[in-house]
């Protein structure tokens, strides 16, 4: 087991300096969506940071969100493993297999009770007893709800792990539930997308190594700094929306134009998520970018709520009216993210005081 | 064949009005720079930009006199823009990724400056040499 020492110790005894410190902490803000501002009181709390203890449970999925994770570009994924965090039981990356890796689950559990973070991925078939996903003979349920008593929170990564995902959709043959389903005295974050974006789950666990803390949530367990703003209103083809200028199938004049795709289906409008800003594939770009609406997989039931090339339902009103309506509930949207702690960091930056870590907390 | 016979056009960068936008934020914060001596950052990370949009910013802030590289757990690029006190940052990890993408409105970006814990590190290194000498 690992010794779980300040992250300030470890470098300075790997030789690394200050100034790479700092650097860090500057793509650590960029990452967790803070303001670029904060990096110095993210380095003053990484400073004394100590290492969690995470345990990852892959239950009903695809394997999608761990490759998702692996493909992480900021920081590597080896940082996040061996310097950030004590990646203590992931039956698809460690090396150990069949009774060792179970044993090396049990001790984590036993060692840091109450401590770890526990991070799943994959619904949970309850239908006929769990028959239909198993692990070392054990249900998925079982072994969840194991592995949860000892836990400090759960995040749940990707659409199955926090909706149900595609297990889910209809009929639903085993059963599929989501995590929140069926733990309910524990914080459970939710971390959606088919995948979700692999800077936004290394952002989360940052985030917790940071401030000691799970990040403010919206309605639905989601991060706020992730998905607190649509895919819509983030979108550099907004303007086109708001100009009435829309693509009406995938080879014409207006899609070479790099017109909104709205009328061809694109979800953007009704998804909540990072993609437009954070981007994929180490910044290369997203869905809409690459002339593809969104299909909306970070929100709930997106697998069973009709063609993903059926435009989004709008009033009867013409589309330039809609526009203007939706523009109008965008700056209503901004408004609400207003919140306290943002009012005050803006007040901190103009009176030039330094920001702290309650600061960005929100306390 | 003529130019206009490939369908494939330039991007008309002013009818999307974002580079404007944030040209006109850096002014301000530049003003404030020059009026109170504030410094300021701000993430292209997080700004909603076409590829056709950012180089339309890049070519817009243009290069100025200085540029600094960095080597610390991956390279970072730093230079002056066309605009003295505008400093394009880019952070890059050690693969090669971008990690963060900045603009800082500053007399010289903050992590230029050798930091206290360096420079103490560092002289207690040379006084060690200097004792071996004896």
């Amino acid at each position: 087991m690992t010794e779980h020492e300040t992250l300030e110790q470890r470098l300075h005894e790997q030789g690394i300096s200050r100034r790479s410190f700092l650097k860090f902490c500057a793509a650590m803000a960029t990452m967790m969506a803070l303001p670029p501002s904060s990096a110095t009181a993210i380095a003053a709390a990484l400073s004394q940071a100590k290492r969690p203890s995470v345990i990852w449970l892959s239950f009903q999925e695809c394997t999608g969100c761990t490759e998702s994770l692996t493909r992480s570009h900021s920081p590597t994924l080896e940082s996040m493993i061996f310097d950030l965090i004590s990646l203590d039981y992931h039956h698809t990356l460690q090396a150990a297999s069949g009774f060792a890796a179970e044993q090396a689950r049990d001790e984590a559990m036993k060692e840091f009770h109450g401590k770890y973070l526990l991070l799943v991925d994959g619904s949970i078939p309850l239908k006929d007893g769990g028959v239909y996903s198993t692990i070392a003979g054990r249900t998925n349920l079982d072994m969840l709800q194991e592995a949860a008593a000892g836990a400090a929170a759960i995040v749940a990564v990707g659409s199955c792990a926090a909706f149900g995902g595609l297990p889910n959709a209809q009929p639903n043959p085993t059963g599929a539930v989501a995590v929140s389903d069926i733990i309910k005295d524990k914080p459970i974050i939710n971390i959606s997308g088919c995948p979700p974006i692999p800077a936004v789950i290394t952002a989360v666990l940052a985030h917790y190594l940071t401030f000691g803390a799970l990040p403010a949530l919206d309605d639905l367990g989601r991060p706020k700094a992730f998905y607190g703003e649509t895919i819509h209103d983030r979108c550099y083809r907004r303007p086109m929306y708001e100009q009435g200028k829309f693509a009406k199938s995938f080879d014409d004049e207006g899609a070479r134009n790099g017109w909104c795709l709205y009328e061809l289906g694109c979800k953007g409008p009704t998804t909540h998520n990072a993609c437009a800003t954070t981007k994929w594939n180490g910044g290369a770009g997203f869905p809409i970018e690459a002339g593809h609406g969104c299909l909306g997989c970070s929100e709930p039931k997106f697998w069973d709520v009709g063609s993903f090339y059926t435009p989004l339902p709008a009033p009867a009103a013409d589309v330039t009216a809609f526009a203007q309506a939706a523009a109008l509930a965008g700056a209503a949207a901004a408004v609400v993210l207003s919140t306290a702690d943002r009012a005050k960091q803006r007040r901190a930056q103009r009176s030039r005081q330094k920001l702290t870590v309650s600061d960005l907390k929100g306390e | 064949m003529s130019l206009d016979d490939i369908s494939i056009k330039v991007a008309d960068l002013h009818s999307i009005g974002s580079v404007d936008a944030l040209l006109n934020e850096i002014a301000t914060r530049l003003q404030r720079f020059v009026t109170t001596g504030e410094t300021a950052l701000i993430d292209l990370k997080g700004l909603p930009f076409s590829p056709a949009e950012y180089e339309g910013l890049r070519t817009m802030l243009g290069r100025g006199e200085i540029s600094a590289r960095l080597e610390a757990i991956g390279d970072s690029e730093l230079y002056e823009t066309h605009y003295p006190g505008v400093w394009w940052v880019t952070h890059y990890n050690v693969e090669g990724d971008v990690i963060a993408d900045l603009l800082e409105i500053a007399a010289v970006p903050a992590i230029l400056h050798s930091q206290p814990e360096d420079v103490q590190d560092g002289l207690e290194r040379l006084q060690h040499t200097l004792s071996q000498n004896k």
